[in-house]
């Protein structure tokens, strides 16, 4: 089956972003395909704005008391009253700085490079309840996320968040912590089973002395540090940390990991393929010196990318999924916070990944609960129906308060239907339904049930019979792929 | 024509979803098609890290109180076990339990180079991996694939149950994922709505079941037609017992009910929290330890009375206990092992199963663990649900002895 233009163009918009934008696919529609990528890049290429959370007060009250996950640092700075105050501050600017995130993948043309910022996100995924390292941290992602993986390594590796999270603050030269070189080789660069313990306890000793400091700016602890020779990877001298990041950076392991774990993210995460389309990619990657944005044209630019078996296979994550509707259906809503629940419920809350590891992804998202309540969140959303999920407590975040019963919110929102009318309302009656299917569903060979969908849809008029059939389309198996 | 609502449930259901998954209505249609061995285990979370050494308590302990001066809870209070230990005062349905023979304890409970972190703690817990390794599916998740990959049982997602919105990662397994439910009544209505029973009537068969769509199609087939299944069992003999009007009592009847029902589900996931008691432990653990002691007298007593208490094994776990020594603002912090609680009708061992925690021997103010979590994960597979422990947890663990 020949592969059409629309689908083509989906495809690209769905992997390189998150999905069409009904305001902006006339303007996408009719260009010719050799601009797609150019526009994409040129989209992106601005400096992201910095998102500050961070009011006067709380950053006062963060700089006393550091670490929020270990208190027992820094007791005598401030009573428990003040860090009580600060750790509940601090956890509703995480919040806000969720949704800020969110609405900037809804709305910017910058999709691309939030879509690559997402993709880092998971791969240096860390848990801080410390809202000033953290929106450092999502800068970092946000600035590298098209740059050089060289520079967005030691960023990220120097980030007070993941120094944190990986406890490098606790890795001295007397007592060394190992948790941080082991977390650098295994899931950032080389990948598991790619060095020996040796390796790990030598990469430990070079990191010793690399902390931060209340502010979130990196500093190196001369007095912590061990300055004796080490042997990483078969390399021997009187290394620190940047010297280790070289070193890694060095094996041409860690360009082909990277470029297979993004083939899955942005290609096809079932299958890698036998030829040696990755294995040149990595190479070229390494060749580079780990410039991303070339390696991202390589992708987008092959005829491979758009071939009929890398469409319509990836599970959408929850915020790819959730993203991409409020894309094709522009909401105004009631309680955007409500969308930090839906996150909590369908699995993957942005600035809390399950563990450094990431999320996994694909078949994971999927459970009977989660699959249900992505089917029915269309209707959730137009219907104004009540959202009647309580997502399991996080005891990090919560800290032991009660949570539950708070939590059970609706979504109601109000739909612009406007963008998708404009879209469609030309379309003849007859050729209305096989139409927005093609629109909302990405597999290349999908087949709506004519007559389930004309008798679940209130045809009473044009746009009536459009906004249900959006509704309807969107609450399929089918539109959960793309 | 008035049609029973049985019968048509089941033509329902089989009008949807017999191209998908026909040996589970098979299996569970057919009268007397075990899918399991009949026994049933009911896994209790105690989220946020409960303390352990405030719920089995180490009265003749002098080290007990000196670091607990506010928090340790008085000889006098505590429901005396042994000479050495009694339990937290609201746990009263524990004590009689005890009595009857039907409790046991084992302390000490842990992992190597444990997880302070909640998140990270429960994880572990929940996945059964080393604490340097990072799984993507559960224990229990695994433990439904094995049912299902084994040829000669019927399966299907109701085999594994949680009683809770969500679906956690202890339930999730490679091919196949347990299933979550607050109760059946509203899974039903959920699931049943007409446009998705017609439109997985009409779509149904076009797809395959090793792509992506064809396991949402699976996914989607398999739970209309377990929310029609648990729906039914959970009609045919309701629970009558009086549970108290708590989360953990509205659960645990729902699972009486199930069972009661003939539901052919083996396992049940529940949690109660949160345990997380850095400030003022006292109140908190004291209501939380009510609702859980009330509602588990309540279906003690009822599988007793209708004679399936001897089929039950109900176990408690939390992803850590908590430091010896209280915290000032009258709690405690996180800490490592942490006692398992066992009850049920068919105990092999029962009362304290080992030694309490030494508390002279710390890590940084923590207990040592001397019981690794999966040997009890291998005991409760094994001995229990009669199943291979080893695929399941990724290397052998020696089962224990108390079941």
């Amino acid at each position: 089956m020949a592969v059409s233009k629309q689908l083509k163009l989906q495809h690209l918009l769905w992997r390189a972003g998150f999905g069409p934008g009904s305001k902006t696919w006339q303007a996408w529609e009719n260009l010719p395909e050799s601009s797609w990528w150019p526009k994409l890049r040129e989209a992106s290429a601005t400096e992201p704005r910095f998102f500050d959370v961070v009011d006067g007060a709380l950053g006062g009250l963060l700089m006393g008391v550091g670490e929020l996950g270990k208190m027992e640092n820094n007791k005598k700075r401030l009573s428990d009253d003040e860090r009580k105050e600060a750790r509940k501050q601090s956890r509703q600017a995480l919040q806000s700085l969720n949704l800020i995130w969110l609405e900037e993948m809804v709305h910017t043309d910058a999709q691309l490079r939030e879509k690559m910022a997402m993709f880092w996100h998971g791969h240096f995924a860390s848990r801080n309840l410390n809202i000033l390292y953290q929106q450092q941290l999502l800068h970092i992602f946000r600035t590298h996320a098209l740059g050089n993986f060289r520079d967005l390594l030691r960023a990220v590796s120097k980030s007070a968040a993941m120094l944190a999270f990986l406890n490098n603050q606790q890795n001295k030269k007397q007592h060394p912590n190992e948790n941080f070189a082991r977390e650098v080789m295994e899931l950032f660069t080389l990948g598991r089973g790619r060095y020996t313990e040796n390796d790990i306890k030598e990469a430990a000793r070079a990191f010793t002395g690399w902390g931060f400091k209340m502010n979130g700016d990196f500093v190196f602890r001369r007095i912590f540090h061990d300055t004796g020779e080490k042997t990483v990877l078969g390399k021997t001298g009187k290394f620190d940390g940047d010297d280790v990041l070289d070193i890694l950076l060095g094996q041409r392991q860690t360009a082909h990991f990277i470029v297979r774990k993004l083939y899955r993210f942005l290609v096809n995460e079932d299958q890698i393929p036998r030829d040696e389309r990755v294995q040149k990619l990595g190479d070229r990657f390494f060749e580079s010196g780990y410039e991303i944005m070339p390696l991202l044209e390589a992708i987008f630019t092959s005829d491979w990318f758009f071939a009929e078996e890398n469409m319509g296979r990836k599970i959408k994550s929850p915020v790819e999924l959730w993203v991409g509707m409020r894309r094709a259906m522009p909401l105004q809503l009631d309680d955007p916070e409500g969308q930090l629940t839906l996150q909590r419920a369908l699995g993957q809350v942005l600035l809390y990944p399950p563990n450094v590891a990431g999320w996994p992804g694909g078949r994971n998202w999927i459970d009977s609960t989660s699959l249900m309540l992505r089917l029915r969140l269309p209707h959730i959303i137009a219907a104004q129906s009540e959202f009647n999920i309580s997502p399991k407590d996080d005891d990090d975040q919560m800290m032991g308060r009660k949570g539950k019963s708070r939590l059970q919110k609706r979504m109601a929102a109000t739909v612009n239907w406007e963008p998708l009318l404009t879209i469609f309302s030309a379309q003849p009656e007859q050729s209305l339904l096989p139409q927005m299917a093609r629109y909302f569903w990405q597999m290349p060979d999908a087949q709506p049930p004519v007559d389930t969908l004309n008798n679940h849809t209130n045809s009473t008029s044009k746009a009536q019979h459009i906004q249900s059939l959006a509704l309807q389309l969107m609450a399929t198996p089918e539109y959960q792929l793309c | 024509m008035l049609i029973k609502r049985r019968d048509f449930l089941k033509t329902a259901s089989l009008a949807t979803a017999s191209l998908w998954v026909p040996r589970f209505l098979q299996a569970h249609s057919r009268p007397g098609a075990l899918a399991h061995n009949g026994r049933i285990l009911v896994m209790i979370q105690l989220s946020g890290g409960n303390d352990g050494l405030n719920t089995v308590v180490p009265y003749q302990n002098d080290i007990y109180y000196k670091e607990r001066p506010r928090l340790g809870i008085l000889k006098k209070d505590a429901l005396p076990l042994t000479d050495e230990a009694g339990l937290h005062p609201e746990l009263q349905a524990l004590k009689s339990l005890y009595d009857a023979g039907d409790l046991a304890v084992l302390h000490n409970v842990g992992y190597p180079n444990p997880d302070r972190s909640h998140f990270r703690s429960m994880d572990i817990w929940h996945t059964a991996s080393p604490a340097e390794e990072y799984w993507s599916t559960g224990w229990l998740g695994r433990y439904l694939d094995a049912q299902c990959s084994g040829g000669g049982r019927e399966v299907c997602p109701a085999t594994v149950l949680e009683i809770d919105d969500t679906l956690s990662l202890a339930l999730k397994g490679y091919q196949q994922k347990g299933l979550a439910l607050q109760n059946p009544g509203q899974l039903y209505q959920t699931a049943r709505s007409p446009y998705f029973t017609d439109y997985l009537a009409a779509q149904n068969n076009m797809q395959q079941e090793d792509s992506p769509v064809g396991y949402l199609y699976k996914t989607m087939a398999e739970t209309l037609s377990s929310a029609d299944y648990l729906f039914e069992k959970s009609r045919l003999k309701p629970s009558a017992g009086t549970y108290p009007d708590t989360g953990m009592g509205k659960h645990l009847k729902t699972v009486a009910s199930l069972i009661l029902g003939g539901s052919e589900t083996s396992v049940y996931y529940l949690s109660l929290g949160s345990f997380d008691t850095h400030i003022n432990q006292a109140g908190q653990q004291k209501r939380l330890f009510k609702e859980l002691s009330d509602a588990l007298a309540a279906f003690s007593a009822e599988l007793k009375a209708q004679g399936r208490w001897n089929d039950v094994l109900v176990a408690t776990f939390s992803e850590f206990g908590r430091r010896v020594a209280q915290n000032a603002s009258g709690g405690t912090d996180h800490g490592t092992a942490n006692q398992m609680f066992f009850m049920g009708g068919q105990l092999k061992q029962k009362g304290l199963l080992n030694a309490l925690p030494t508390l002279t021997d710390l890590d940084e103010g923590d207990l040592k663990f001397n019981v690794d979590f999966r040997q009890v994960y291998a005991t409760l597979l094994e001995r229990w649900l009669g199943t291979d422990a080893e695929p399941i947890l990724g290397k052998r663990f020696e089962p224990l002895e108390f079941v």
